[in-house]
């Protein structure tokens, strides 16, 4: 142990937590019944402002968020604060798409996006892509979020992957009793601390540095601001603003943000989240400059850091900086925020998969049990969901788990036409956005095959000028395009218009 | 109608040839850091103002 009064601190407030996972259980029980998945999956829909408050921000800034956005500016610079206009941008989308699709999910009892969109055009086959679709984009998001625990574990200089599988058996036990109410009831917790953290590092650790004019200083002038665009192109310009814009339309397509939304009382929860959650943009904003103090305080070239670095990479900038300027105690409770930060998430990514494995793939294609059978069988996923990230992150190595999850990105998006378009219009057709679904996901895993996996961006060229775009964004709308082309063709042919099940008064 | 000021958060967020500068800084921050630390809360209350007349909007609404 290295660091014994941090790690002592770490395992308490872990403790802690873990407590209250199965507390949760008991929590708001009298008002329903956990045997049903509504209760179990979705918490009754009974959370409001402030707990959905804490419940979607612990959700959608995950520990992964934490620690790869400060890391980004540690290594690449100004490009890795495109995590500001990102966080910006998601809230008008939240605030005009999700308080309709929370009324008519409500009105027919959907507890997942791919149920809406199969209630809407009666095509279970266009659900099953949407699902899967989720379900593949959630499962290296969770293995990220080991990765994250991982690093500060192994910051803390205890070895091997004992204190990650305990954590993660209990993980486990609370989820399968309590639901989503664990996760909701620990995200308070996590939060609190988080905030506590970012904040103290805010003001101590410029304070030590000589504030932030020595900060910036010390940042090398390519990493200070983006490159300005060579002629012809509109170079790191458009890669930016494409970046900010396809994540923000991807994040609340995931499974787990969507399950956050709907486990919410009413839309008007979700309207006062839309102006309350920014809040936790600002921290991640503040959090971001961490990367840049890391870089001004030389953490990289400390020797008592050289073997963090070795192993973890630029991931490590922001432990290291935390160990560095806090003392022991202290970092031992960044360290367990940032670790209860990967609990929170982990455990609504699981849930929000088994929902949609049992909503969406079980009872549809092969079995139609009891509420109850329904809700073991989204249990049973959602424990193999968390065994399977598990040994996911001890056998491979976590350079694939990023790689998985910048591929998770491009297909999520590929579900925005048939989710959010259908809020609003029902002009389009089924098989149509299906045909979409399909060339966004080939086109895009074929250009980030072409980057090797690792870029994000693609230069289009259009008439002789260079367009550097997120793919995600790029293939996003080629396929919004292919729905809107074909739906017309399509309804001619096969009109599935008649077996929307949905009403006009179930949105408003 | 009001929703148009949710139009202009986006464009705030997206003006990158903009904001891509380092003078004016405040505090010490390059205007690139700054500007975009500040169009967080003025976005939350931009939001805020779609919220609040629309529902004065519903509230008049439902008196009628």
């Amino acid at each position: 142990m290295t660091y014994p009064s941090a790690s002592i601190v770490f395992f308490l407030l872990i403790a802690i937590v873990l407590v209250l996972g199965f507390i949760a259980g008991r929590w708001k029980s009298g008002e329903g019944n956990i045997g049903h998945i509504e209760e179990w999956g979705l918490g009754g829909r009974r959370f409001g402002t402030w707990i959905s408050w804490f419940l979607i921000g612990g959700d959608a800034y995950t520990a992964y968020t934490f620690i790869a956005i400060p890391a980004l500016m540690f290594g690449a610079g100004a490009l890795g604060f495109f995590a500001m206009p990102y966080t910006v941008l998601i809230y008008p989308i939240l605030y005009v798409v999700f308080p309709r699709l929370w009324r008519v999910a409500r009105a027919k009892g959907y507890i997942t996006g791919p149920e809406f969109v199969r209630g809407r055009y009666g095509n279970r086959w266009l659900a099953l892509a949407m699902g899967l679709t989720g379900i593949l984009a959630t499962m290296p998001y969770i293995a990220l979020q080991l990765v994250g625990m991982q690093t500060v574990i192994g910051a803390l200089g205890l070895p091997g992957h004992g204190p990650l599988i305990a954590a993660f058996i209990v993980l486990a036990a609370f989820t399968w009793t309590a639901g989503l109410r664990a996760p909701a009831m620990i995200s308070i917790v996590k939060d609190l601390l988080i905030y506590l953290t970012v904040i103290a590092a805010i003001i101590v650790i410029p304070a030590e540095l000589g504030g932030f004019t020595a900060i910036f200083a010390k940042v090398p002038a390519p990493k200070l601001i983006l490159p300005p665009p060579p002629p012809g192109s509109s170079g790191s310009y458009s890669a930016y603003a494409s970046l900010a814009l396809g994540s923000a339309m991807a994040l609340f397509l995931y499974p787990h943000t969507m399950t956050g939304i709907l486990s919410a009382s009413g839309p008007r929860v979700i309207k006062r989240n839309a102006v309350l959650l920014p809040a936790y943009s600002l921290l991640l904003g503040l959090l971001a400059l961490i990367g840049f103090m890391a870089l001004a305080a030389g953490v990289k070239t400390m020797p008592q850091f050289a073997a963090g670095f070795a192993r973890y990479g630029a991931s490590f900038a922001v432990p290291a900086v935390l160990l560095n300027s806090f003392p022991g105690w202290f970092a031992g409770v960044a360290f367990g925020a940032i670790a209860i930060g990967a609990l929170v998430p982990a455990a609504i990514m699981a849930i929000a998969s088994a929902n949609i494995f049992t909503r969406d793939i079980w009872t549809q294609f092969f079995h139609s049990p009891t509420q109850r059978g329904e809700t073991l069988a989204a249990k049973i996923f959602a424990i193999l969901m968390i065994i399977g990230a598990l040994i996911f992150i001890m056998k491979i190595p976590s350079t694939y788990a990023v790689q998985l999850q910048l591929l998770g990105g491009m297909w999520i998006i590929q579900t925005f036409p048939a989710v959010v378009f259908s809020v609003f219009t029902r002009a389009l057709n089924g098989w149509a956005l299906l045909l979409g679904w399909l060339v966004g996901i080939v086109s895009a895993t074929w250009l980030v095959w072409q980057n090797h996996f690792t870029g994000a961006i693609w230069p289009f060229h259009i008439l002789g000028y260079t367009v550097p775009c997120y793919i995600a964004l790029a293939t996003v709308v080629l396929n919004g395009i292919i729905a809107a082309v074909l739906s017309p063709l399509f309804q001619m042919v096969a009109n599935d218009r008649v077996r929307d099940e949905t009403a006009v008064s179930d949105y408003v | 109608m009001i929703r148009i000021l949710l139009l202009l958060v986006m464009v705030l967020a997206l003006i990158v040839p903009f904001f891509n500068r380092v003078e004016p800084s405040l505090f010490g921050f390059p205007f690139f850091y700054w500007y975009q630390i500040i169009i967080v809360p003025v976005g939350s209350l931009l939001i805020y103002f779609v919220y609040r007349a629309e529902e004065r909007d519903a509230g008049e609404e439902a008196r009628k």
